[in-house]
């Protein structure tokens, strides 16, 4: 406990930032990269996690505990907006019978 | 403490490059799952203990076992996905490694504003959580259930099968 605490000050709060900056690039990296449909929805999850990890630093080094109550928000839409993107997957496949986004090109229109 | 802040960041950097690049659906879940447990030790570096626990249950807990449990129940492991065109893939790395690059250089130099509060340890335990979340934040506490309710709703209505269809 007593370490824990001063890691927080040991640890500038630009490590955080660049590291949190990191994992949302390589999130949208694989939304642009990748066509199988259930890995963009988890590199959204990536992207979700890393600002996650921001509001934490950002809460946890100024002593504000809304910032870590809004996380548990975000965490709540997650786990909604998780089950209905995976039941979209679902009927994607039942329809289509393929996982390509390309396939749904048409709804870009 | 700075040691363990570097290896949690390299396993988690390097578990989502994984996810990105492995070839089959599964083994990307193996590594997300991977990334959101250094995140979770992130959290607890963070002292917020209450976050660390709710991230595992929900992330590693619910979210990746339905994932896992999609991607068997399709059979999606053996269905291979073309992958794109290499001028595409290139612009796609091009363009990810500028938003990288832009986000880098605009936070580089931003000036940090003084903490108004002063330092407390305990903001992340999980009786100053609930405090804050029960008191301050208690319609929208209340307000997520019925989002839970439509989004089952939601889910039900769209993953079962179209009667009338066929």
């Amino acid at each position: 406990m007593e370490k824990i605490t001063t890691a927080i000050q040991l640890i500038p709060l630009q490590h955080y930032i660049v590291l949190s900056i990191t994992l949302f690039a390589i999130g949208a990296l694989g939304v642009l990269l990748r066509r199988n449909t259930i890995i963009i929805l988890m590199c959204i999850e990536l992207m979700l996690n890393s600002v996650n990890l921001l509001l934490t630093a950002f809460s946890a080094y100024h002593s504000d505990p809304a910032g870590q109550v809004f996380v548990f928000f975000i965490m709540v839409v997650a786990a909604a907006e998780v089950a209905v993107g995976l039941s979209l997957i679902v009927m994607m496949k039942r329809n289509v019978d393929s996982l390509d986004i390309n396939l749904l090109s048409r709804l870009k229109w | 403490m700075i040691f363990l802040f570097y290896l949690l960041s390299a396993v988690a950097i390097f578990s989502a490059l994984m996810v990105v690049f492995s070839r089959s659906p599964i083994n990307s879940v193996i590594f997300l799952i991977v990334c959101f447990l250094s995140l979770a030790g992130h959290y607890i570096l963070l002292n917020a203990q209450f976050l660390a626990i709710v991230h595992i249950i929900v992330y590693t807990g619910a979210i990746m076992v339905l994932f896992l449990f999609v991607i068997m129940l399709l059979n999606l492991n053996t269905s291979v996905v073309p992958r794109k065109s290499s001028l595409t893939r290139i612009a796609a790395v091009i363009s990810g490694g500028l938003l990288f690059l832009v986000m880098l250089a605009a936070f580089k130099d931003a000036a940090l504003v003084k903490p108004a509060n002063t330092f407390n340890p305990s903001i992340g335990l999980v009786r100053q959580a609930g405090m804050v979340l029960y008191k301050d934040f208690l319609l929208p506490f209340e307000i997520t259930a019925l989002l839970f309710i439509s989004a089952m709703v939601g889910a039900v209505l769209l993953g079962r099968k179209d009667r009338n269809q066929n």
